[in-house]
């Protein structure tokens, strides 16, 4: 139980970091930190299979590419372009109008069921693998046309324009 | 494993999900760099998924966890096509402040 507070914290300390720090680079380094910190839940909740993803995915591919790109911009705290204090604190209140309303609606339920693993084996890749590949094997062969249109429209968006330039 | 997780009521799981997605708004709402308000926008897909794979766990049906798959490829597929409308725009305009692209109004 005082494991998920205080990974909980954790996560939600860095989340913070992500976007208060003014360096784009300390950004997407806060932000590996917090993807690893929601792996370790994954792994709490006895989801597997979507803790090695996430692990991947997130943090190896994803995180990989902001670097990337930010590299490639040459970017740092010096370029980095800042907004007014008053649309700051406009967007904070908008922010946290959302987590109060939700706040007060969860005290007004009166109910807070215990979350218990009734199923174990439900996040083990084999019993993730059937279901994916029984009752949504459509929805996967879709995605993985989504993932080929990525692929081409990022090569083409990235390719220098010739007759244009 | 399984005793640690016992005791952790559903709404702290709610409330900590959509703490985290507050903070993605805010960091789109209040950054003007292009590439951190991409990066709030992976938080808040995060923090969806998180309660999605809570949810699932806590009904006992996986199909919460096959969800979160299909939401990671999609993540995948936004950041890559993303990051690559940003390289073309920064060599368009030498800037990747949110308010130069005004021009996209027109």
């Amino acid at each position: 139980m005082t494991v998920f507070y205080l990974v909980a914290f954790l996560s939600l300390f860095f989340a913070i970091m992500t976007i208060l720090s003014k360096n784009p680079v300390h950004s997407v380094l806060y932000l590996v930190v917090t993807f690893f910190t929601f792996s370790i839940h994954y792994i709490l909740l006895n989801a597997q299979f979507l803790a090695v993803v996430n692990f991947i995915v997130y943090m190896g591919a994803i995180m990989v590419l902001f670097l990337f790109v930010l590299m490639l911009l040459n970017m740092n705290e010096d370029s980095e372009p800042l907004k007014s204090i008053f649309v700051k604190v406009i967007g904070i209140i908008a922010g946290m109008c959302f987590v109060i309303v939700l706040a007060a609606s969860l005290k007004l339920l009166k109910t807070s069921p215990p979350l218990e693993v009734i199923d174990p084996e439900i996040g083990l890749v084999g019993n993730l693998g059937k279901v994916l590949f029984k009752e949504f094997l459509l929805p996967f062969e879709i995605s993985s046309i989504l993932l080929l249109t990525a692929m081409v429209g990022a090569v083409l968006l990235g390719k220098k324009d010739k007759k244009r330039l | 494993m399984f005793e640690t997780i016992q005791s952790v009521p559903l709404n702290h799981y709610i409330l900590f999900c959509s703490l985290i997605f507050a903070i993605g708004v805010i960091g789109v709402l209040t950054r003007r760099n292009v590439i951190v308000i991409m990066m709030s926008i992976e938080l808040m897909l995060n923090s969806v998924n998180l309660l999605l794979v809570a949810f699932s766990v806590f009904f006992g049906d996986s199909s919460g966890q096959v969800f979160v798959f299909f939401v990671m490829a999609l993540a995948a597929a936004e950041v890559a096509v993303g990051l690559a409308i940003i390289m073309m725009v920064y060599r368009n305009t030498r800037s990747i402040d949110i308010d130069i692209l005004n021009r996209l109004r027109w």
